[in-house]
């Protein structure tokens, strides 16, 4: 009933052709931006912010990205840790070594270079293909977390080799608290998820769909993998280097190579395929998930353990935490191989109909 | 799958969260509340364990004590894993907690670094007792890391002596090797910076072999140095990292007796299973060592453990790792009296005040023969400016079956480490635009 | 000379204790398409198993005698591990058959996570010794030849020569008995297998109980040569270039691999790290593999990739 589109009448190019082409859909994602931007504010403490949702919202955004490349290129990779960690030295040399250069600009020019370096990287998928491909990725992880541990001039030549900025400022806006921070990730990650959403369903997207379904088919009809690869790589890695500035400037503030680990990368994979492949919005179910997950279970075991009147033991609360977080993923994966997204649609489906589903 | 079960089970999940997450905050007046930031799992485990056993031992046993001046000292422990992002998400988690953290210590180089950023916006000091940055001694410029009794550049310094007494002098040092082999993070890089300068002034000649995380793979720094043949061999590691390193010594032939690890590479669980091949190997000492025979683990043993209320095995009581976080504990309950003594007795002391007990600490050798920690450690007298406090440190010697002291007490030359220390926090006061404070604003 | 000589007899060394772990990797991804990423967390229970085993079963038995201690340990966790093989087979990948690669590399990664739980909270997360009497003092040789001599590292020798002794065991297993016969038939087509009659399901699970042993062979030398720890799993992202090197598919290909990477880093980080600051072995090791995919991309003796339309 909710989503019955019947009686919803296109009469334009125009109104076929909006992102969301459903009006239910269109008033439901404004009226979760809005809350985002105006509820979550009035609601939320200071814990949850800095804990939670900040890590959330940056790494939704570097899920996005890696869904670009895995979910709709179909090119799997194992170094989107290595994007992020780009960007995010990229943005700071911009930030120290250029005067007056504002923080935002440092950071999309961050994500840019992240883009470059995303195509060299990238270069091997034009002849290696599915496994071989995700572990060759892992070429890019190491090398960059070598590098930027190694190659003095990328730390602004700190003897310890981790780098520091200062709060950002943009306009006269000094973004130092934890409301300040959530609205700047906020804002960012929705212009770049209706990018996101736009790109996907236009020509390019159509291609590194193509691509994905079959790439020799594909090429038979006239895509060129070559453009088609580089742009997925180029774009998803733009998307994760943004996410890595972020990450480094606006959530820790101070980080090293370590921040960018080769865990990362396999955390923000999980996300995707969690998530589901080739769906934006399961960027985000798979960030909260991952995100929440762990936190949740972890002072969640101490709180059972107490109920119960034992005091559980950290070590034993986490390793029941790391036991149930990988249990929880193979019980997903074997019930809904499609991820949360694919969950979401079928709910949808069935929302169509209720409540006469015949 | 069923999607009624699984809104059920959201939604039950969903209140359970709520529940978890905002747990009531009991506030009562007289206690003053430490997160144990700690590590228990994974790569680091057999190391940080300890460490977290002897802190939270010593916080029992000033309450068995009768807490200072009557306050009570309560904790929690939270499980970073040694990972950067699960300590910053424990420090939010336990900040607020039980009306405010007193200190936070995050037991790792990487969390030290975030925490330096979050730390001063919520005033709570950050203490980091023989780790952290070194810069931050410079407590007007870092106001709230307190790098307590010693720091990585105090560390290699200690030994650069040491090493120079050996050979007779550091005039003999010119045209000697020495070779760092060191855990690649900011942890590892830490004493680069030091050895550097004190090898331009003694002409000795500094090899940098790095092995990266977690370093069971150093098969070819070994070989590095079995083809270089450096006169010494300086260990930067931790964890897993340190005994492969001496069994891959032992591997090649290289002699432990020349081998010199820092403090953090100098415990038991790094010798342990290599046993009898580690004999030889010395480390420095941070100040204390294994001190099974000292009082204050006596009264450990007997007011704790023997009633069954101690935490970890009894066989680790006094080893190496458990001592340091003895010793961070006992700093810390001293800062709280400090502290008590100018903010009211019997009262619980803000983060704000507990930075002014920090910087006022004057622990000296009476004191510290009172808490049973007679010839276990020297005193401790810090200042605004100098958050270290004190920057002696011994060697001590692995004889295959305990860690035994080899040498006489040394202390970091100020001479070399504060020109080093003033240069490096300008530069990150630049960078952060942060004003130095003034003798002035310390006595606020 | 005698130096390079050194660090490539070095090379070689770790390159066959790669292929070992290499090897659990090839054996399940042959049989069954799945690119197994728990195979390091296999390992690191294996070894977490052993070295605790042998330390609880004299404190059981009452008994006193290594070297019985050692051997009912090894039975005891081979056990264990057939116990995890059959498990995983049963209860997860079993439900999987089908999916996409990357929907099961992810799953393998779960149980990974599960399997490095458990691990921890039955045998505890501290340092762990297995003495299983490898030799630790190293040996000159060839002194005569070359000034300083050549060391060698005893208990590398006979690591390699276990690992050596294990592949062997492992391609008279597939050339010579019915089951290996059976199992390179699934390797080859999986439909075509199960219509001559080849259970599919019992095969799946003894490929997992073949890479469950191996795992233990790979824990107790690591776990000898390190000590069983947590950072043991770590072992499988150094396998990973050895694997898609030597091709997916390819036993021989896991040994020839393993000595690649095995050389090729120890070469490039002795000779090549000097000059750029060192620490370069690992990515190193992935840029070798990634320059070989270039020109081969199934890897040297994987199985050609066709495409049809």
């Amino acid at each position: 009933m909710f989503y019955r589109e019947n009686g919803q009448f296109k009469t334009t190019y125009q109104s076929d052709q909006q992102i969301f082409a459903i009006p239910q859909d269109r008033w439901a994602i404004l009226a979760i931006i809005a809350f985002a931007f105006i509820g979550i504010p009035l609601l939320v403490d200071e814990y949850l912010f800095r804990a939670i949702l900040i890590p959330f919202l940056i790494l939704s955004l570097a899920a996005l990205g890696v869904n670009i490349l895995v979910g709709y290129c179909g090119q799997i990779t194992l170094g989107a840790g290595a994007s992020m960690a780009v960007g995010a030295y990229a943005a700071y040399n911009f930030l120290i070594r250029v005067d007056g250069m504002p923080a935002l600009a440092a950071i999309l020019l961050g994500g840019i270079v992240a883009a470059a370096a995303g195509i060299v990287f990238g270069a091997p998928s034009l002849r290696v293909r599915g496994l071989y491909l995700a572990v060759a990725t892992l070429a890019a992880q190491f090398f960059w977390d070598w590098a930027f541990l190694r190659i003095k001039w990328f730390t602004n030549n700190a003897s310890s080799g981790s780098v520091s900025v200062a709060d950002i400022n943009l306009l006269g806006w000094t973004i130092s608290s934890p409301t300040d921070k959530y609205l700047f990730c906020l804002g960012i990650l929705v212009v770049f998820s209706l990018a996101a959403k736009n790109l996907v369903r236009g020509a390019i997207g159509r291609q590194w769909m193509a691509i994905r379904d079959m790439d020799v088919a594909a090429t038979v009809i006239g895509i060129r993998p070559m453009y088609a690869k580089l742009s997925a790589f180029a774009v998803s890695s733009f998307y994760l280097g943004v996410a890595g500035a972020l990450w480094g400037f606006v959530h820790l503030g101070s980080w090293e190579p370590a921040a960018f680990s080769i865990d990362r990368s396999f955390q923000l994979l999980f996300m995707v395929i969690i998530g589901g492949m080739g769906a934006i919005a399961g960027s985000f179910f798979g960030a909260a998930f991952i995100v929440v997950l762990p936190i949740f279970l972890n002072q969640m075991l101490a709180l059972v353990g107490g109920w119960f009147g034992v005091e559980v033991s950290i070590a034993l609360v986490s390793h029941i935490e790391i036991m149930v977080f990988g249990a929880l993923i193979v019980f997903f994966l074997i019930v809904e191989p499609h991820g949360i997204a694919r969950l979401w649609s079928t709910g949808r489906e069935k929302l169509r109909l209720w409540p006469f589903p015949h | 799958m069923n999607l009624r079960k699984l809104a059920i089970a959201a939604s039950v999940s969903a209140i359970g969260l709520s529940a978890a997450l905002v747990s009531p905050a009991a506030t009562a007046a007289e206690e003053q509340f430490f997160p144990v930031l700690a590590y228990r799992t994974g790569a680091y485990a057999p190391n940080g364990a300890p460490w977290a056993n002897g802190f939270v031992d010593y916080m029992k046993l000033a309450n068995v004590r009768g807490g200072v001046n009557g306050v009570k000292m309560i904790w929690e422990e939270c499980e970073t894993a040694y990972a950067t992002d699960r300590g910053v998400e424990c420090y939010e988690r336990l900040k607020a907690k039980h009306g405010g953290a007193t200190a936070v210590q995050p037991l790792s180089t990487g969390i030290t670094f975030a925490l330096t950023e979050k730390a001063p916006v919520d005033k709570i000091p950050v203490i980091t007792a023989g780790y952290g940055r070194s810069e931050s001694q410079n407590g007007a410029v870092f106001g709230w890391n307190f790098p307590l009794v010693g720091t990585y550049w105090s560390g290699a310094d200690v030994l650069v002596q040491h090493i120079a007494k050996k050979e007779g002098g550091f005039d003999k040092l010119k045209g000697k090797k020495i070779a760092l082999v060191y855990h690649d993070s900011p942890y590892g890089k830490e004493p680069i910076a030091l050895l550097q300068e004190r090898g331009k002034m003694h002409g000795f000649d500094v090899s940098l072999l790095p092995v990266a995380h977690p370093g069971v793979e150093q098969k070819a720094t070994w070989l590095q140095i079995r083809q270089n043949k450096p006169d010494y061999v300086f260990l930067w590691g931790w964890g897993v990292m340190n005994s492969t390193a001496i069994k891959e010594a032992q591997a090649t032939g290289y002699p432990r007796e020349k081998m010199y690890g820092v403090w953090w590479s100098g415990a038991e669980p790094d010798v342990k299973d290599v046993g009898e091949g580690a004999k030889g190997y010395s480390a420095l000492a941070m100040q204390h060592g294994a001190e099974p025979n000292s009082k204050v683990i006596k009264e450990v043993l007997a007011s704790l453990h023997a009633k069954g209320q101690g935490t970890g095995p009894k066989e680790e009581v006094g080893q190496v790792l458990y001592m340091r976080g003895l010793i961070s504990a006992m700093v810390q309950t001293e800062a709280v009296r400090v502290a008590q003594g100018r903010y009211g007795k019997g009262k619980r002391i803000t983060g704000e005040q507990m930075r002014w007990g920090l910087e006022n600490l004057n622990l000296d050798q009476k004191t510290l023969d009172a808490l049973g920690f007679a010839g276990v450690m020297r005193p401790v007298h810090t200042t605004c400016i100098d958050h270290m406090g004190s920057g002696f440190a011994r060697i001590h010697t692995w004889d295959g079956k305990k860690w035994n002291f080899s040498s006489d007490w040394y202390e970091a030359d100020q001479k070399v480490l504060r020109p080093m220390v003033m240069l490096a926090s300008a530069k990150y006061a630049s960078e952060k635009k942060i004003t130095p404070r003034t003798p002035e604003d310390c006595k606020k | 000379m005698a130096f390079f000589i050194e660090t490539l007899l070095g090379g070689l060394m770790s390159g066959m204790l790669y292929s070992l772990v290499a090897l659990g990797f090839v054996l399940i991804y042959k049989a069954s398409g799945v690119f197994n990423f728990a195979q390091g967390a296999m390992v690191l229970f294996a070894a977490l198993s052993m070295a605790r085993f042998s330390e609880w079963i004299p404190e059981w038995l009452g008994m006193d005698n290594l070297f019985m201690a050692n051997l009912l340990a090894i039975v005891v966790s081979a056990l264990v591990m057939l116990a995890v093989a059959w498990l995983i087979e049963y209860l997860v990948l079993r439900h999987l058959v089908n999916q996409e690669g990357a929907t099961l590399l992810m799953a393998t990664l779960g149980i990974g996570y599960f399997l490095d739980g458990v691990g921890q909270t039955i045998f505890g997360s501290d340092i762990y010794k297995i003495d299983v009497g490898m030799p630790k003092e190293p040996v000159m040789m060839l002194e005569s030849v070359f000034e300083g001599g050549i060391l060698i590292n005893k208990e590398d020798f006979v690591a390699a020569f276990i690992a050596a002794m294990l592949v062997l065991a492992l391609t008279i297993f597939f050339q010579k008995t019915a089951t290996g016969r059976a199992l390179r038939a699934v390797a080859d087509d999986h439909q075509a297998a199960q219509s001559i009659g080849i259970p599919l399901g019992r095969i799946w699970v003894i490929v997992w109980c073949v890479a469950g042993l191996t795992a233990l062979v790979a824990g107790i030398i690591w776990g000898s040569k390190l000590g069983a720890q947590f950072s043991l799993s770590t072992v499988a992202l150094r396998a990973l270039p050895v694997v898609i090197l030597g091709g997916l598919t390819s036993v021989p290909g896991a040994i020839l691999g393993g000595l690649i990477i095995g050389v090729g880093e120890k070469l490039s980080e002795v000779y090549l790290g000097p000059y750029v600051g060192g620490g370069i072995e690992i990515w190193f090791a992935y840029m070798l593999a990634l320059v070989f995919l270039l020109f081969r991309p199934q890897g040297l003796f994987g199985e050609k990739i066709i495409d049809r339309v």
